[in-house]
């Protein structure tokens, strides 16, 4: 989705505002919906891409306007809604009031959260597929425009680049985000020089390596 | 009509968080022990300080530095530093010719084993737009000024791997053991928009 929260690139946001000594968190609030996302999360009802492609749902003078922890509240908000496991009604009264139906699991006990906040949770899939690029490979960024969630930004698409990296197989965020068919395949940091996005203007030397899937490219004459 | 469609979306932030909360652990959705350990690790346990020992010993260790490179989520996972947010990560050195900054143009992606949660700017749409752009004004604004002749390489965590950068050690750190040369790593200079300096 070629949404507002897909910015590389974009001028006039302002300057960048930095806190000396900034708390982890501002407020009571921030604690919370932090915590409850992170705690909802492992029980099943979503994935981080559907939180992703949630969040990048919200309007865009909304998503502008919003504090970083609002755009989670309303993110959360809303697949407790989707995904059926609470009502509008109990989101404004704050009281359970469904007592039968909704799709409700377990609470995730104690020790797996811990132990995913200091262990590996792999989001690499096992599996055996071939690599469609090799290092080294000369590559094109497609012009891909899709109306669901992806993770190839504008600023890189049509754009020629060079695979420097193979991270092995990950599953595809544009079907992982849609509870769409499983599309596991080979993730590459990719290196674009700085004068191949933005012009003749650019520094010489610079670059931006960005991630993508073997799906986000097609190979160009080396 | 509900009232919802009527109201601004960013209107009662606390009220709605609370209401959520509570609804949520009446259901057993989630349990307040988990809650207040989440809170706890993020705002209490992980840290830059984390990401700093590692720089530090990085500098100190040329065998831990090799393997950190080579293959820095084994190596980071061997020492217990893996997780949420950290499991698959890459560490990127800073060199005389080359300085390697990072950002997540697309939302927030951030080594949080290593960093913990992301500061505020790091998040803002400012810092996202410009850093693929103008990594170099971003810099100079942030104090580093950056010669024409170090490619600036700045890293998009678009997918899931994570990015923490190896700075370069100052000059008159020679002295200095692990945990002194740690006291003078900076968060800012694990993400790129910073330098290290002797204090």
């Amino acid at each position: 989705m070629n949404g507002i929260h897909d910015l590389g690139g974009m001028d006039n946001f302002g300057i960048i505002n930095r806190e000396e000594n900034e708390p982890v968190f501002h407020d009571d609030w921030e604690r919370q919906i932090f915590a409850l996302t992170i705690a909802a999360f492992p029980a099943g009802y979503c994935n981080v891409d559907e939180m992703r492609r949630t969040t990048e749902c919200i309007e865009p003078a909304v998503y502008l306007r919003a504090k970083y922890y609002q755009k989670w509240l309303l993110t959360l908000e809303s697949i407790v809604l989707e995904k059926n496991i609470l009502t509008q009604e109990e989101l404004d009264s704050g009281r359970s009031i469904r007592t039968e139906g909704g799709n409700l699991l377990p609470a995730v006990p104690d020790e797996m959260i811990q132990y995913a906040m200091s262990n590996p949770v792999s989001a690499r899939v096992e599996k055996e597929i071939e690599a469609k690029f090799q290092t080294g490979d000369k590559i094109l960024a497609k012009n891909l425009n899709p109306l669901h969630h992806t993770r190839i930004p504008r600023f890189i698409r049509g754009k020629r680049g060079e695979i420097i990296q193979d991270h092995g197989v990950f599953l595809l965020a544009d079907t992982n985000a849609h509870g769409g068919q499983d599309k596991p395949q080979h993730v590459y940091s990719v290196k674009f020089t700085a004068r191949e996005l933005w012009g003749e203007e650019a520094a010489a030397k610079d670059t931006v390596c960005i991630d993508l899937h073997d799906d986000y490219m097609e190979h160009l004459p080396n | 009509m509900s009232k919802s469609s009527h109201r601004d979306p960013l209107s009662d932030t606390q009220l709605r968080v609370k209401a959520l909360e509570s609804v949520l652990l009446e259901k057993g959705v989630v349990k307040q022990e988990t809650l207040d350990a989440i809170i706890d690790n993020y705002e209490n346990k992980v840290g830059p300080h984390i990401g700093a020992s590692v720089v530090a010993k990085a500098w100190t260790d040329p065998d831990f530095k090799s393997r950190l490179l080579e293959n820095a989520s084994d190596t980071l996972a061997e020492m217990g530093l893996s997780g949420i947010e950290g499991t698959h990560v890459e560490v990127k050195e800073n060199t005389a010719e080359l300085h390697n900054m990072v950002v997540c143009t697309l939302c927030s992606c951030y080594p949080w084993t290593l960093l913990g949660l992301p500061p505020t700017w790091y998040k803002s749409t400012p810092y996202r737009a410009r850093a693929v752009r103008d990594p170099r004004g971003i810099l100079a604004e942030f104090g580093v000024k950056m010669s024409e002749n170090v490619e600036v390489r700045v890293w998009d965590s678009n997918a899931e791997i994570r990015y923490l950068v190896l700075p370069i050690r100052p000059a008159g750190s020679e002295g200095l053991g692990e945990d002194e040369l740690a006291e003078l790593v900076t968060r800012d200079s694990m993400i790129g928009t910073a330098v290290v300096e002797m204090n």
